[in-house]
């Protein structure tokens, strides 16, 4: 496929025309788009997790949220599998192994920000933004409501405002976007006793998942969960129990949404531009039809009548050769007559 | 509003009446609840369930079975079935009714209804289906108006401008079916962007297409359907022409739509195997699948096809209901049934009777548009002023 | 135009919209170009 491609973009070179289409090559090729460079991210490494829940109190305060159900200090909830709403951007779960010898496991669940966000791909209205530091933010002032974005997650994080009649909104993680752009670290990250989350470069955040993989490979699944479910997302997981076992899904696959749907994305404009020509070219061939028809109907009728004519006209030539015959016969009779007459 | 439709003949008080009134009134009611409360008041949307019966029925279904309007206008006008002329107004009218109300019900699910243009104005968010969808739709539906804008004209009188909507019939007719292809396909394609929600039986890269060709069927089981109940009901509106042609429709749409069936049953199994979930079948959803797949695809195109050659009519216009319902089925398994599919019970969707009455009320309001429209306007006679003339 | 793409998303933004643009504009100019194209047909 590489060869042919470079092929195509050399006939294109040889026509002279490159120049004209635009884009430098590197930028219209799927495979070939990489993510802002020095985007951020959180690695979240799920063994130091002890199920606190201060990272939940603090996004709580920064974000202004809803007072909780119960305290925060409550460590009761964390055995109910529990998701984020309106009023929790993030939330962690207690996971009990079927291994009874085996510690309980924490996890935190909120938006992942992935690098090719399925929300922002479903919008209609360009709500949702994948900026250049890392998070994926959320414009409540263009938003219809249409949830299409909640649809797309494959992760279950955006909720919705159900309750509210004039002004619902989509709830979800900011990744505290606006203090990453003042050059400070998301809430939850900065009050995480165990060092649980990191902040930092998801790119340096990679090495340092695989480094702490390759020097405990005991303590963790050889997998970073995050580097590329749905296209990458910019949390990253380390884990020490299989992730499906503590309620992320294994299958999502590595497609991100704008991949899924570009597809049928494409064939709309071929629609466009050539149904009207076959559409036109069938209607034609219907009138061609219709118009044969008319004419062969035609045709038919002048031959009957041209047959006719000719066949009155053979009976009546008969009739003036009958009578000229017949009266052929009378003279000659009475010539004869005549004749026998003389002598 | 409903008043105004009640009344008007001699007797008002008929069972219909009544009841289509009691459906008004429940819907107005909750109407006000829906738009004074919030959607969490009248529904049972969650956090996991962003999308129910409103989307499920109101739109998915609604624009399904409102394709009997470009499948008959196409079979007249580009096609040349010409003797099929005397249901195209029915099927237009239909369709635009039912366009109309899908943009109505939308109201009910959008968060806030009133920035339904926002997409267009504000937003241009060109990488979504609905997107897609939603442009589609609302273009769609202006063509459709003006398809039937003849109807209201010749009923007003105004002439000239009759003769200017008439003589755009063909460019119209391509419009619609490119629009209709379009939006119809969409709509299977915005669950694409889900493959880890709807079940993998469901779930397809043919979506689009898998919704397109059976829109055709729902188009042309519709147009059928609904010929039934107006034979039932307008009988008396209805022409020579109409009453002397429908049977032939009946088996000529009949026809059409176990070929289409045919092919929408094979490309559905190709889909099972180009996912290669044929382990799936044995499944208790597989059993589902297989209920829509035999009961309401293949079986309908087996009694059209019986009913083709025996000349049966009763048994295609049965097929043509039960046709629709197979439809009904198969939007609601991808937008609800199948959709979410692994999560507990718990986390499931079940309609709140209020969604359901809004449903319901919906349709009402369609029926209830009908009959106004069709027994006043020249809907399924023709206007003794254009008698006989080319379309 | 000469902005760097970092995702597929904010390519494909700026491709389907110059796409949408000219399925408008083509389906406008099908008007036009129909018209033109049998305007001096004898049959109709």
């Amino acid at each position: 496929m590489g060869i042919s491609r470079r092929k195509f973009l050399g006939w294109i070179g040889a026509a002279g025309i490159s120049a004209s289409i635009g884009k430098p090559a590197g930028a219209s090729s799927i495979s070939q788009f990489s993510g802002f460079p020095d985007s951020k991210g959180v690695l979240h490494d799920i063994t130091r997790c002890v199920g606190c829940r201060s990272c939940e109190d603090s996004c709580n305060k920064i974000n202004e949220l809803p007072e909780p159900d119960t305290l925060f200090s409550d460590q009761t909830v964390l055995a109910k599998n529990r998701r984020t709403t309106t009023k929790a951007f993030t939330v962690v779960n207690q996971y009990i192994s079927k291994n009874a010898s085996e510690k309980p496991v924490f996890r935190k669940i909120q938006c992942n920000h992935c690098l090719e966000p399925a929300c922002a791909s479903a919008c209609f209205v360009r709500a949702f933004t994948k900026t250049p530091n890392g998070p994926v933010t959320y414009d409540p002032d263009v938003c219809v409501g249409c949830r299409y974005c909640m649809i797309a997650c494959p992760f279950d994080i955006p909720a919705y405002e159900y309750d509210e009649p004039l002004t619902p909104r989509v709830v979800k993680c900011t990744m505290c976007a606006p203090r990453i752009e003042a050059g400070e670290i998301p809430g939850c990250v900065s009050v995480c006793p165990t060092e649980a989350l990191t902040f930092g470069k998801r790119k340096n955040l990679l090495s340092i998942a695989r480094e702490r993989i390759r020097n405990n490979p005991d303590r963790y699944i050889d997998h970073v969960y995050g580097e590329y479910e749905m296209g990458g997302t910019s949390w990253l997981y380390l884990s020490g129990v299989p992730f499906h076992e503590i309620g992320m899904r294994e299958d999502l696959g590595i497609k991100s949404g704008p991949e899924l749907t570009s597809g049928a994305l494409s064939i709309v404009p071929m629609i466009v531009g050539l149904w009207p020509v076959l559409l036109t070219g069938i209607y034609g061939m219907t009138k061609r039809k219709e118009k044969n028809a008319f004419i062969e109907q035609e045709g038919a009728v002048a031959a009957a009548v041209e047959r006719a004519n000719h066949e009155s006209i053979k009976k009546i030539a008969a009739a003036i050769e009958k009578e000229r015959l017949g009266k052929k016969k009378a003279m000659e009779a009475a010539e004869k007559e005549k004749e026998k007459g003389i002598k | 509003m409903s008043g105004e439709i009640i009344t008007g003949k001699k007797t008002v008080m008929t069972p219909f009446n009544v009841i289509a009134g009691m459906v008004v009134l429940m819907g107005l009611i909750i109407t006000a609840i829906r738009f004074t409360k919030g959607l969490g008041a009248a529904t049972n949307l969650s956090d996991y369930n962003p999308w129910g019966i409103w989307i499920g029925f109101d739109l998915l279904v609604g624009v399904a079975l409102a394709a009997g309007g470009y499948v008959t206008s196409a079979a007249v006008y580009i096609f040349g079935m010409k003797k099929y002329h005397f249901a195209v107004r029915p099927a237009v009218l239909t369709g635009f009714l039912g366009y109309l109300f899908v943009v109505v019900a939308l109201h009910y699910d959008l968060g806030r209804p009133w920035r339904l243009a926002y997409p267009f104005i504000v937003g241009w968010g060109t990488t979504s289906l609905l997107f897609e969808v939603g442009l589609c739709v609302a273009l769609y539906l202006t063509v459709l108006f003006l398809e039937f804008s003849p109807a209201p004209l010749e009923w007003l009188g105004f002439k000239k401008t009759r003769y200017l909507a008439v003589r755009l019939t063909m460019v119209l007719t391509i419009f619609g079916v490119v629009l209709s292809t379009l939006h119809q396909s969409s709509l299977g394609a915005l669950f694409l962007i889900a493959p880890s929600k709807l079940h993998p039986l469901w779930y397809s890269p043919y979506l689009p297409v898998f919704f397109f060709v059976s829109s055709i069927i729902a188009g042309l089981s519709m147009v059928m359907f609904e010929g039934m109940l107006s034979h039932r009901a307008f009988h008396d509106k209805m022409d020579e022409e109409h009453l002397s042609e429908s049977d032939s429709l009946t088996l000529g749409f009949g026809k059409a739509a176990s070929l289409v069936l045919a092919g929408y049953f094979t490309i559905k199994i190709i889909g099972v195997a180009a996912g290669n979930h044929w382990n799936l079948l044995t499944t208790p959803y597989g059993i589902w699948f297989l209920v829509e797949m035999i009961g309401f695809i293949a079986l309908p195109c087996f009694l059209y096809a019986v009913g083709v050659r025996d000349k049966n009519l009763m048994l295609i216009r049965f097929t043509a209901a039960w046709t629709v319902l197979g439809i009904v089925i198969n939007r609601l398994n991808i937008s609800v049934i199948a959709f979410n599919w692994h999560l507990p019970a718990s986390d499931r969707y079940f309609p709140h009777w209020m969604e359901i009455g809004i449903s319901v009320f919906i349709v009402m309001l369609i029926i209830l548009f009908y009959r106004f429209i069709v027994t006043r306007m020249p809907i399924l006679y023709e206007h003794p002023d254009y008698k006989g003339e080319e379309q | 135009m000469n902005e760097t793409f970092y995702t597929l998303h904010h390519f494909l933004l700026h491709t389907e919209s110059v796409t949408y643009l000219i399925m408008l504009l083509s389906l406008l100019g099908l008007f036009g170009f129909w018209f033109f194209l049998t305007a001096r047909d004898d049959d109709q």
